[in-house]
C-alpha cells in the first residue's frame, strides 16, 4: 500500500485505491444519518437523473419533450491514506430505482443494510438484492426510541438470514457506532473472501 | 444556463421521486456524453489551471475545471455543483473532448491478493 514517501510522484499522479461500500435499507431507516456520521465531507447528496418512466437515461428519445426526475443518493468519503479512499453510497430508499442500485453496487466490496425494527420488512428488498448478487452484507439494527427492543437472534430469525450474516445494533447518529458497523462489514467481507478462496 | 433558476423550476412528482428539473437545461438537451463513460468514482483532474469562456462551454464546465484542480470523483463533482450525475457526465464528456480534464480510474480491490487492502481499511477505520 505504501509506495514510499521519499520519491513520491507529483500529487496528481497518485491514483488511490477506491473501496466502495453501500448503505441500504428501507425508507427512513437511517441511511443518510449513517453516511453523514462517518464521512469526512459534509453530507453530500448526489442525484441521478431518471426519466418519468423510471428507466435509464439511455432510453431517452425526444429529450426536449420529456421531463426528468431526479433521485437522491447519499455520498460520503473517508480518506484512509493518500492511496486508500473509502466511498460510501446511500442507496435510494425506493425499490423502483433498482437501476441506480446496479450502478452503485458495481465493484462494491459490501453493503450495510439498516433495519428499523418498527418496520423490519422494509429491508427485505435490500437483503434479497444483496443475497442474489452475492454481495457481502450485514444487518445493522438501528435503535429508534420507542421501538420495541428485539434480541439480535430474533431479528436474524425474522429476516430469515443465513447464520453467517452478522447482525448488530447501531445508532446511526453516533460516529463511533457507525464506524463499528463499517469495520464489522469489512471484516465480514474479508472473511468471505478468504473462505471463497479456500473453496475455489 | 439556468442553474440559478433551478429551484424555481422544481415541481414535485411525488414524495419519493424528488424534484422534476427542467430537462437537461444545463447540457443543452443532451442526455449522453459526447465521449467516455464515467463511473461515480472515476477520478477527474483538470489539465489546465483555468479556462477562459469559449463557445460551447458554460459556467458549469468552468466550475468543473476549477473544482478539479485537485483530483475529484465524479460523485463529488455532482454533489458540489448540485447537479445530477447524468448531467455531470455530459459536461465531463465535453471537457474530455477538449482535453480540459483527464479521467482516471482508481485502483479497485478486486484481486485475491489484495487482502492487505481490506486490512488497511480496517486499521484505518479503527484509527479514525
Ligand atoms: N433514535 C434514532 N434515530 C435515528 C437513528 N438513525 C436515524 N435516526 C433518525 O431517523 C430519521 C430518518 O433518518 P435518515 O437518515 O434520514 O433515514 P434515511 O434512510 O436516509 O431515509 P430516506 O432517505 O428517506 O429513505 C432522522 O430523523 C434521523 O435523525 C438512530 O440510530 N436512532
Ligand atoms: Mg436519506
Amino acid at each position: 500500500m505504501d509506495y514510499g514517501h521519499s520519491e513520491r510522484p507529483s500529487e496528481a499522479a497518485i491514483l488511490p485505491t477506491a473501496i466502495k461500500i453501500l448503505v441500504a435499507g428501507g425508507f427512513g431507516a437511517g441511511k443518510t444519518t449513517l453516511v453523514g456520521a462517518v464521512s469526512e465531507t459534509r453530507p453530500l447528496r448526489t442525484e441521478e437523473v431518471l426519466t418519468e418512466s423510471g428507466v435509464g437515461i439511455d432510453d431517452i428519445s425526444g429529450v426536449e419533450a420529456k421531463r426528468t426526475t431526479t433521485v437522491a443518493m447519499d455520498f460520503g468519503r473517508i480518506t484512509i491514506s493518500d492511496d486508500l479512499v473509502l466511498y460510501l453510497f446511500g442507496t435510494p430508499g425506493q425499490d423502483r430505482f433498482w437501476f441506480v442500485w446496479d450502478e452503485l453496487a458495481l465493484g462494491a466490496i459490501g453493503a450495510v443494510v439498516l433495519a428499523d425494527t418498527r418496520r423490519l420488512a422494509d429491508c427485505f428488498p435490500s437483503i434479497d438484492y444483496f443475497e442474489e448478487r452475492d454481495t457481502p452484507f450485514l444487518v445493522a439494527v438501528n435503535c429508534f426510541e420507542g421501538a420495541r427492543q428485539y434480541r439480535l437472534d430474533e431479528v436474524q430469525a425474522a429476516l430469515n438470514l443465513d447464520p453467517e450474516v452478522p447482525v448488530l445494533l447501531c445508532d446511526a447518529r453516533r460516529r463511533e457506532s457507525a464506524k463499528e458497523v463499517l469495520i464489522s462489514l469489512v471484516e465480514h467481507a474479508l472473511k468471505l473472501r478468504e473462505a471463497r478462496r479456500r473453496v475455489g | 444556463m439556468a442553474v440559478k433558476g433551478k429551484s424555481a423550476d422544481h415541481q414535485w412528482v411525488d414524495d419519493h421521486a424528488g424534484p422534476v428539473v427542467r430537462p437537461y437545461a444545463v447540457t443543452g438537451g443532451r442526455a449522453r456524453p459526447v465521449t467516455g463513460t464515467f463511473d461515480l468514482i472515476s477520478l477527474v483532474t483538470a489539465t489546465r489551471r483555468d479556462v477562459s469562456p469559449e463557445p460551447g462551454l458554460g459556467p458549469e464546465h468552468l466550475a468543473i475545471v476549477g473544482l478539479c484542480q485537485r483530483m475529484q470523483s465524479v460523485a463529488e463533482i455532482a454533489a458540489h455543483l448540485d447537479l445530477p450525475v447524468g448531467t455531470v457526465r455530459v459536461l465531463l464528456g465535453d471537457l474530455v473532448a477538449r482535453n480540459l480534464v483527464q479521467i482516471r480510474e482508481p485502483h479497485r480491490a478486486v484481486g485475491v491478493s489484495d487482502h492487505s487492502i481490506f486490512e488497511a481499511v480496517i486499521h484505518g477505520l479503527r484509527a479514525l
